[in-house]
């Protein structure tokens, strides 16, 4: 699927150089300076993106001011509270597409999500003989809950193929989407490779048997990739960190008749309409899958990283992050012995995850640290693929929208250093042991 | 900021890590174990030939960065000709002063796989000889 924004119908502002500049000084942290005297280099926000000081200090405020646990106390704290919270899922709502705010529900990030449907929904629904489709991309958060939900329904996993070029082999769907498939679960954007997958096709495919589709939409969701329309989405879950919001905050996006047939996988307050000594009966959504005390500071916090973002424009934020990833592929792909494994970059977001035909990943990383540049390395929550890539590690550059052209400079050249330094080493190694 | 890549690249990591001590398999080990640090895929499999309780010879195969495999090498030839109660002594920190370079939290897991992987073997010994059912790790005894 080549890349495209999710239009408002408006104009997208153009992020140039001095817009930029501006926004980064609403990230205090960008300009913070690591192992003592070098400049951060961020490039790392796909594992959590950095908070803007609008979200900062309206977390504060929380606690400062109306501090108060909501929907319970008949107090003028409780009620700011409880309006902060709820104005949050409005605007998370209208952010993916969702029709009204009780479609969306709040749990501790989006693998809670992915385990909210696959204990409470599949593991409930499935029975031996169903199939769900999976593919090797996945992040394990979208992997582990549905090798759980099968291993209980006695369902079957199948996954879809990968092309060469490490994007879904959709050519292959027919085979892969029968009668018997009863849901399909796939990324919006791979955290590794940044392959955008075509979620509309393959949702309509799913549909077409009657399947109901999953997007984990960590990625895709930072890089306004994500309208719960475009597919007529059954489930979507993201997680508020990877969005300028804080921690320990996800969500849970459902079709009104898919979310009613999750059963609860947690008991307890704020979900129960009614509890007797002989059982108890369930609150509406999204209550119902909210048990006990919400992260309600959290949500104030999530509300204005939403706003803050839609001060700028997800679709200048897209299309900017993909001028820079543009900008990235184009100067590393010039270094000598570095691979990337991805697609071209009309097919992915601004995620670039490389090897070096001579230092480990993980040595790069740290030689990049070394240096001020922040990036990841590991196998990233995707083993399977890894297998597929034949190494067990790789290093990932992932950019948002307060990175600059300067920084990816940075990157390169960080990495260039760090080969430099490995070859002289060897080279004066090697030279020492004639 | 040369210094603090060079350092990471000092000729002592590098020569282990590229030309290693006792890199490969033992024709009959006494014991062998692997492990592999879940978060970034090193690999460390660590074959020993005992002689009594000494150490008579170490090796080992693996697969990572340069710090798990330099690790690696470095105990090997660090704990050939000690003996099983030297080794229960040797601790954490010990390993990490065999390193020489000055690693990060994360990257000590790196440095201290090889050694994880040792511990386990010196523990499963320990329960080898006092005959106790062992422990459910992937120890074979030969």
């Amino acid at each position: 699927m080549s890349v495209s924004p999710t239009s408002t119908g408006q104009q997208p502002e153009i992020l140039d150089v001095d817009r930029i500049q501006q926004v980064r000084r609403d990230f205090p942290i960008l300009h913070e300076l690591v192992h003592g005297d070098l400049p951060l280099v961020y490039l790392d926000s796909a594992a959590t993106s950095q908070k803007p000081k609008c979200v900062v200090d309206k977390i504060v405020e929380a606690y400062e001011k109306y501090n108060s646990n909501v929907h319970r106390g008949i107090h003028a704290l409780g009620d700011r509270m409880t309006t902060e919270m709820e104005s949050a899922r409005e605007k998370i709502a209208r952010f993916i597409g969702a029709s009204t705010a009780e479609q969306v529900i709040f749990t501790s990030g989006t693998t809670m999500s992915v385990n909210l449907v696959a204990h409470g929904w599949a593991a409930k629904h499935l029975r031996p003989g169903d199939e769900i489709l999976l593919n090797e991309m996945e992040h394990h958060a979208n992997f582990v809950p549905w090798q759980m939900a099968a291993q209980a329904s006695g369902a079957t996993l199948r996954f879809l193929p990968l092309t060469a070029d490490w994007q879904l082999d959709l050519s292959r769907l027919d085979e892969f989407i029968n009668s018997r498939t009863r849901l399909v679960a796939v990324a919006g954007m791979s955290n590794v490779t940044g392959t955008v997958h075509d979620v509309p096709r393959i949702a309509a495919a799913a549909h077409a048997v009657g399947a109901r589709v999953f997007v984990d939409a960590a990625q895709s969701s930072a890089h306004g990739l994500t309208n719960v329309q475009d597919g007529n989405i059954d489930f979507l879950a993201f997680s508020g960190h990877k969005l300028l919001g804080p921690t320990g905050l996800g969500i849970l996006y459902g079709k009104p008749e898919a979310l009613e047939e999750i059963q609860p996988v947690f008991g307890g307050g704020h979900m129960i309409r009614e509890v007797t000594k002989s059982g108890s009966t369930w609150a509406d959504l999204p209550a119902r899958l909210e048990a006990g005390t919400a992260a309600f500071v959290e949500c104030a916090g999530m509300g204005a990283a939403i706003d803050y973002l839609e001060s700028i424009g997800m679709e200048s934020i897209t299309r900017y992050e993909h001028s820079l990833l543009e900008l990235a592929h184009a100067r590393l792909s010039q270094i000598p012995g570095l691979t990337i494994f991805g697609p071209e970059v009309a097919h992915k977001g601004a995620i670039v995850s490389m090897v070096h035909e001579q230092i480990h990943a993980h040595d790069l990383a740290d030689l990049l640290d070394r240096q001020g540049v922040a990036i990841r390395a590991g196998h990233h929550c995707t083993m399977p693929l890894h297998e597929l890539f034949g190494v067990a590690a790789t290093a990932r550059a992932s950019f948002a929208f307060y990175n600059t052209p300067d920084e990816v400079e940075k990157l390169a050249s960080a990495i260039e250093k760090a080969i430099e330094v490995f070859q002289r080493r060897s080279l004066r190694r090697a030279n020492r042991s004639l | 900021m040369a210094d603090r890549l060079d350092e990471l690249y000092d000729d002592y990591i590098l020569d282990h890590f590229e030309s290693p001590y006792h890199c490969g398999k033992l024709e009959c080990p006494s014991c062998a174990h692997a492990d592999k640090n879940p978060l970034c895929g090193d690999q460390i499999r660590l074959e020993l030939k005992l002689d009594g309780s000494t150490i008579e010879e170490a090796w080992f195969q693996g697969r990572g960065c340069a710090i798990s495999q330099a690790g690696a090498s470095i105990l090997c030839e660090h704990i050939e000709g000690k003996t099983l109660e030297e080794l229960r002594d040797m601790q954490g920190q010990d390993m990490l002063d065999l390193l020489k370079v000055p690693l990060t939290a994360s990257r000590q897991k790196c440095g201290l796989l090889a050694f994880k992987v040792l511990k386990t073997l010196v523990y499963a010994q320990d329960e080898h000889e006092s005959d106790l059912p062992s422990r459910p790790v992937s120890i074979h005894p030969r």
